[in-house]
């Protein structure tokens, strides 16, 4: 295992600089604590918990129809893949079957999620390297507009932009209304294509590539020490997404690429990440073409509190969200609500990394790496 | 000048004009950067104050002028202070030496180029005192780039610029202006012009400090760099330097390449002319610095001495060819 470097503050030359909590890319509450010798980073202290809420703690509280909604606000962010981890692990040692037309659905949502998920990291990474007066700018207002269509679909489909409260143990609450399809194909028919524009407006740029080859490359060996997961891994060589090896929710069903790049620089992380939107939008397309009839759930509407009713027993579920591995162990008593909760965040994992690479480059390549990890702060905390 | 008063007195007025239509030229090419930016962006831009957001500009002076004035506890009060007044001047005194039309202009200098250069490198003493009066690191920071950022790329702006120098024979800036006379500006000529222009904007870019050259502000690392502290006013007035020179780096190209005020018309149409090259000039660093994003700031050392400083210098030396092989009145 890499070894972090002890911090050495003696030595005159050096000279200790906050970056967060409060700090224009900080992507949320997060403090690192660089020491600096001129422009180079000699050493890291992270420093998280800013946004603690509790959320294990609140797992043991809420019944078991109720936490979904709360799920949504580990990885607000990407809110779909954080609640679908929940009950699925409800659903694993309650043994509950979920409908096909249920699991599909599911995979719509998660792979929209991936795709507006992706939108804003595209979008924040280019406003840390941009600047928020600058080039950066014009591709995170882009970002937002594609992004906002998709919250636009989950508005229509569940009333909320954000957090969802959209499966529930068993299945999900919402059937897609009426024109719902037409509309997700034109969405995602227009981001296919804006697409390529980004990719013309940053690979066709020296800048940009300047700013992202050879910068925080995670070596593969490192990544599996870490536990970093999602694009993350497999930018830096490790061919893994559970959708593909480890298949939930009906993804066998469809075809798609999983991409791998060796380099595991910022570049890496960035290509892999755009592959992953045209494979979403891949497979919403194949999902919409075989969506089955049937129903959205195997259990009746919610309607009360003890209506769901998990066995004694334990159950660790896992979903590939757009940071990465989501994972969460619960542990049921036959009761109403969860024994306890352990949450696995994707973000915290991946932010992990950054001591071990931060180390050696400069005040502006730590904006660049951090924004190429993308970590969500709701889900570090939690 | 003005023909029938005193110099010093047809000076003073003059520089008291000059000086205002320079503020006003400020507030109007913000928003013009900001609609200009939003087109871009697909967005709208400033739309409420006024019609078409006209009053914009004078909106955000009142508001600047309204908020609360802060000075950082632990920082040189008086240096802290003065920064904005030091960084402001010499920003504003670049436009002494541009003469907007034949004979209007505050003072027709004989070396007016160079005065121009040497005027507006010195806002580096006004960034520092701003980093270093401050006490705040990223400011510090920001200042130690902006030192290292502005002696790297005086070198090629001054040299981008003496390509017109010597094909006019002169510094002065209406005999410059007068060269290119009948159509045939400087930029048109062959490979020489081209280049010079280029290596102008890109230098000018970067003396300016914008996107992708602005590591000083850098606000996704130092904030805002040196004016991290800076609020109401004293922020107004390192906004008003950064943005007349932009305008004086503007008129500066214009004049070089673009044949300055020369265009069909009436003569009185000569002022307009030169504006809306110079106009064109700033759009096309507004157009940069809304498409790139940032570089670091070894890499900009780079450009700069591996790259930019090489080009200009060959570029002097092609001129000077040029010059002595087509004898004094080519």
């Amino acid at each position: 295992m890499a070894e972090v470097r002890a911090i050495d503050y003696t030595g005159s030359e050096r000279l200790t600089m906050n970056m967060g909590p409060q700090h224009p890319s900080a992507h949320g509450v997060f403090r690192a604590i660089l020491t600096l010798e001129g422009e180079k980073i000699v050493g890291v202290d992270a420093v998280i918990g800013y946004l603690h809420r509790c959320h294990e703690k609140l797992a043991e509280n809420l019944a078991y129809v109720q936490y979904p909604s709360i799920a949504s606000k580990t990885d607000y962010v990407a809110a779909m893949s954080s609640e679908l981890a929940y009950v699925m692990a409800a659903e694993k040692i309650a043994q509950f079957e979920v409908p096909k037309r249920a699991q599909y659905l599911r995979v719509i949502v998660n792979e929209l999620q991936r795709v507006a998920s992706h939108c804003l990291w595209l979008g924040t990474w280019c406003l840390d390297m941009g600047g928020a007066l600058g080039g950066g700018t014009s591709i995170f207002l882009y970002c937002i507009r594609e992004r906002e269509t998709v919250l636009d679909l989950f508005e229509s489909l569940v009333g909320a932009r954000l957090l969802y409260g959209f499966h529930q143990v068993g299945g999900v609450r919402y059937d897609l209304p009426a024109g719902w399809a037409e509309q997700c194909r034109a969405t995602i028919d227009t981001i296919g294509k804006r697409l390529f524009e980004y990719e013309e407006m940053l690979e066709d740029n020296a800048f940009f590539e300047a700013r992202t080859r050879n910068v925080g490359v995670i070596s593969s060996a490192l990544a599996q020490d870490v536990g970093v997961s999602g694009p993350l891994l497999r930018a830096s060589g490790v061919d893994f997404d559970l959708r593909r090896d480890q298949p939930y929710s009906s993804y066998q069903d469809f075809q798609f690429k999983v991409p791998v790049e060796t380099e595991g620089d910022c570049h890496a992380r960035y290509r892999v990440r755009m592959v992953e939107f045209r494979e979403s939008i891949r497979i919403v397309r194949q999902v919409l073409d075989s969506l089955p009839e049937g129903p959205i759930s195997s259990r009746p509407g919610v309607k009360s509190l003890g209506q769901v009713r998990v066995p004694k027993g334990e159950a660790y579920a896992r979903v590939e969200g757009p940071r990465g591995e989501v994972g969460c162990y619960l542990v049921a008593d036959g009761s109403q609500k969860p024994y306890r909760m352990k949450w696995r965040g994707a973000s915290f994992s991946n932010l992990a990394v950054l001591p071990y690479i931060l180390p050696g480059v400069t005040v502006a390549d730590v904006v660049a790496i951090m924004g190429s990890v993308d970590p969500v702060f709701g889900e570090v905390d939690r | 000048m003005i023909p029938g008063l005193p110099p010093l007195i047809g000076s003073l007025i003059m520089s008291a004009i000059v000086l205002g239509f320079v503020v006003g030229l400020v507030a109007y090419t913000t928003l013009l950067e900001r609609k200009f930016a939003a087109r871009m962006q697909s967005r709208v831009g400033p739309y409420r104050v006024g019609p078409h957001g006209l009053f914009q500009p004078i909106a955000d002076g009142i508001k600047l002028l309204l908020k609360e004035d802060l000075v950082p506890a632990s920082a040189d009060r008086m240096v802290f202070n003065l920064a904005p007044v030091v960084f402001v001047v010499p920003c504003l005194l670049i436009f002494a030496t541009i003469p907007f039309a034949p004979g209007i202009g505050v003072a027709d200098l004989n070396i007016g180029v160079l005065f121009f250069l040497a005027v507006s490198s010195m806002e580096i003493v006004g960034l520092f005192m701003a980093g270093w009066g401050s006490n705040n690191k990223y400011a510090l920071i920001s200042v130690m780039r902006a030192v290292n950022q502005i002696i790297s790329y005086d070198l090629p702006l001054l040299f981008a610029a003496l390509v017109p120098v010597m094909l006019a024979g002169s510094l002065k800036m209406s005999d410059i202006a007068a060269a290119q006379g009948g159509g045939f500006w400087f930029i048109f000529y062959p490979v020489l012009g081209q280049i010079g222009f280029l290596a102008f904007m890109i230098a000018g870019v970067a003396a300016e400090n914008r996107t992708p050259f602005d590591i000083l502000e850098a606000e996704s690392e130092l904030v805002a760099g040196f004016r991290v502290e800076y609020s109401g006013m004293k922020f107004g007035l390192i906004q008003l330097g950064e943005y007349a020179h932009v305008i004086g780096t503007s008129f500066l190209g214009a004049l070089l390449f673009l044949g300055a005020w020369a265009g069909p018309g009436p003569a009185w149409l000569a002022p307009l002319w030169f504006l809306i090259k110079a106009m064109l000039v700033f759009l096309l660093f507004t157009w940069v610095r809304w498409s790139f994003v940032r570089i670091k700031v070894d890499q900009i050392l780079a450009v700069s001495w591996k790259l930019l400083l090489p080009l200009t210098l060959g570029l002097v030396l092609v001129t000077a060819v040029v010059v002595v092989m087509r004898g004094s009145h080519g």
